[in-house]
């Protein structure tokens, strides 16, 4: 890389004032805010503010509440990687095999990712609708009830397929072009080795993949906890009955419905510290431990 | 082991692009062939043809007596030493040198004797446990060849497994390749484009260009009578001169060649010699210098030893049976 020497002083924090800028007033400053929040308690009418300590914390995890919101979240954001990392895969592997057009597959299969969440939302909102829907329609005639309205189950199913859909292509980007950098010859050799594909598969392509697995890995959980925001709100809303209330939905619930200030900022503090342990993870572990 | 024979083998790809054609080589028990040619001569299609790597669209490829033309590559008994060395790189040596046994169900105790075998053939028993980026290039080659002798295939097919080495390496390693042959006895196929390797290591050489087959013979049969003008300048370093017949009039027997083949190594200087050069570059080689100049508008080169004189005109002769005459216009010897 190269090496630029700035003669004067002032330049290159010029420069860097715009990002550092949208850093802080965007990113450090609410950060800050939400900490300071989290150790303080407002009435009701919000005219008294008084330090709590770490009340608000313990509150947290004596709500039945939120424990289940934290149950609800893995389940989430388990189910979500492992769709969209599991289908994303598959469409990968079969492009690699195409000799033809997979450049046009590669294109069009992209296209989900240019979609809006609360857009994408919306749409599996539509597809999934127990009234108009035509999946419920296609289930009905297969003599299931979908009804995400009641059902936990149907609604959990919903938001996970309505966020995994999205991410599906951003995987897919990665899983072409991890499966494109591993030698076509390493193949042949297992074929001339008596692998038949699937174990050619197991054996050679996965674990060559596991780079981009992980790094996936990381991407996808830090995704379905905190970026689907928007497809919960635009689906279900949390429901029915806390069972799609993911920590993040949470946090804006109690925070701007609820009106609930220091859980709410409690709340995002252990979101923050969530995000912080995961970015340490795709650091000090992915990037440098798994290599083959 | 096992003959192999390639019968009237082809390869046109789907955008009706011909890679191969008309291709004939019976191969014997135990044999060392080498395909060689220039890049894009088809060799490299001809050896994964052979291998079930790529698809034959016409002919057919005998292993033995059995015609394996839909045969997978596993069930072909052949193995094969790619060019990248195609090492696992999340496997140690030693899983690599035992995957090929592993999935064909062998015990573990024969798995164990043979890899251990060819890791005492090979020398690479210190690195059995390292995996292959902890390897040098040598090193890694070994391991791929370990790869396939384990396995104690019918044939060993190589494409171009040498050319990633550097040139000291490479020459060490064509002997190992060589001695290793001739100790398992094993048929085997070799691809490359150096025709030095070719030369070193070949029991029969088979010269392609442009997919189809210029000649096959030993080394010496081809470097002694090349079948056409193609195989004359590509085997033999430096490349054997070639003149238009009427750029040297005064040679006796020549009146039916359009192309007359002469190599450097033949010609002599001679006061009185029919050809006569204008110096215009000198080699200087150590042993010997090779000099280029003109003659009649053509371009010639002639090696000499190092001791001998030179000048700016150079009067040059040759022994009759080292002259070589080919047609004009297919090339083909005529003599």
């Amino acid at each position: 890389m190269k090496r630029t020497i700035f003669n004067n002083q002032l330049l290159p924090w010029l420069l860097l004032a715009p990002q550092l800028a949208i850093t802080f007033i965007f990113f450090l400053w609410p950060a800050g805010q939400a900490v300071k929040q989290s150790f303080l308690s407002q009435d009701a009418f919000g005219i008294n503010t008084t330090f709590v300590g770490l009340r608000n914390f313990t509150a947290l995890l004596d709500s039945a509440e939120y424990l289940n919101s934290l149950k609800v979240t893995a389940v989430f954001a388990v189910s979500v990687t492992l769709v969209s990392m599991g289908v994303a895969l598959l469409l990968a592997v079969s492009v690699d095999r195409m000799l033809k057009s997979s450049r046009v597959y590669t294109t069009l299969l992209v296209w989900p990712y240019a979609v809006a969440p609360a857009v994408a939302g919306i749409l599996w909102w539509f597809i999934f609708n127990p009234t108009v829907g035509i999946m419920p329609y296609m289930l009905d005639m297969i003599g299931y009830d979908w009804n995400h309205v009641s059902s936990k189950s149907d609604a959990m199913i919903l938001v996970v397929i309505a966020s995994a859909w999205k991410q599906i292509s951003y995987n897919f980007l990665f899983f072409v072009a991890g499966l494109q950098a591993i030698p076509a010859s390493l193949r042949e050799a297992a074929a001339i080795d008596g692998a038949g594909p699937v174990r050619r598969f197991f054996d050679i392509t996965f674990p060559l993949l596991s780079p981009t697995t992980f790094f996936l890995l990381v991407v996808n959980i830090v995704y379905a906890m905190f970026e689907t925001f928007a497809v919960i709100d635009s689906t279900t809303e949390g429901g029915p009955a806390q069972a799609t209330n993911i920590m993040v939905y949470k946090v804006y619930f109690d925070g701007f419905v609820g009106q609930n200030m220091g859980s709410s900022a409690a709340q995002s503090v252990v979101l923050m510290l969530i995000v912080i342990a995961l970015t340490i993870i795709q650091f000090r572990w992915v990037e440098k431990k798994v290599e083959y | 082991m096992a003959s192999i024979t390639l019968d009237n083998l082809g390869k046109v790809y789907p955008g009706g692009t011909r890679a191969v054609g008309g291709v004939n080589i019976d191969i014997e028990d135990g044999e060392f062939i080498v395909l060689v040619g220039p890049s894009g001569c088809g060799k490299s299609t001809l050896l994964r043809m052979v291998a079930g790597l790529e698809s034959i669209t016409e002919g057919e490829v005998r292993i033995g007596d059995r015609v394996v033309n839909n045969v997978e590559p596993a069930d072909r008994d052949i193995a094969m030493v790619f060019q990248n060395y195609a090492l696992y790189p999340h496997m140690s040596v030693r899983q690599n040198l035992a995957y090929g046994l592993k999935n064909r169900g062998t015990p573990k105790a024969e798995i164990e004797r043979r890899v251990n075998e060819a890791a005492e053939i090979l020398q690479i028993g210190p690195f059995l446990d390292r995996k292959p980026r902890a390897l040098s290039g040598g090193q890694r080659q070994r391991v791929a060849m370990g790869r396939a002798i384990t396995r104690e295939p019918a044939a060993f097919l190589f494409d171009e497994p040498l050319s990633n080495l550097d040139a000291k390496l490479r020459v060490a390693m064509r002997l190992e390749i060589k001695e290793l042959q001739k100790r398992l006895r094993t048929t085997s196929i070799y691809v490359t484009h150096d025709q030095l390797e070719a030369m070193t290591l070949a029991d029969r050489l088979v010269v392609l260009n442009g997919g189809r087959i210029e000649q096959i013979g030993t080394p010496l049969e081809v470097y002694r009578r090349p079948a056409s003008t193609f195989v004359a300048s590509f085997i033999g370093s430096p490349a054997m001169n070639l003149l238009d017949a009427r750029a040297v009039p005064h040679l006796p027997g020549t009146a039916h060649a359009g192309t007359i083949g002469i190599r450097p190594e033949d010609l002599i200087l001679a006061e009185d010699g029919p050809i006569e050069m204008t110096v215009i570059a000198v080699e200087e080689l150590g042993a010997q210098r090779l000099v280029h100049g003109r003659t009649g508008g053509e371009a010639i080169t002639i090696a000499l030893p190092s001791d001998s004189p030179l000048g700016d005109t150079l009067k040059l002769g040759f022994e009759r049976k080292n002259l070589h005459l080919f047609n004009r216009e297919s090339g083909n010897r005529v003599d």
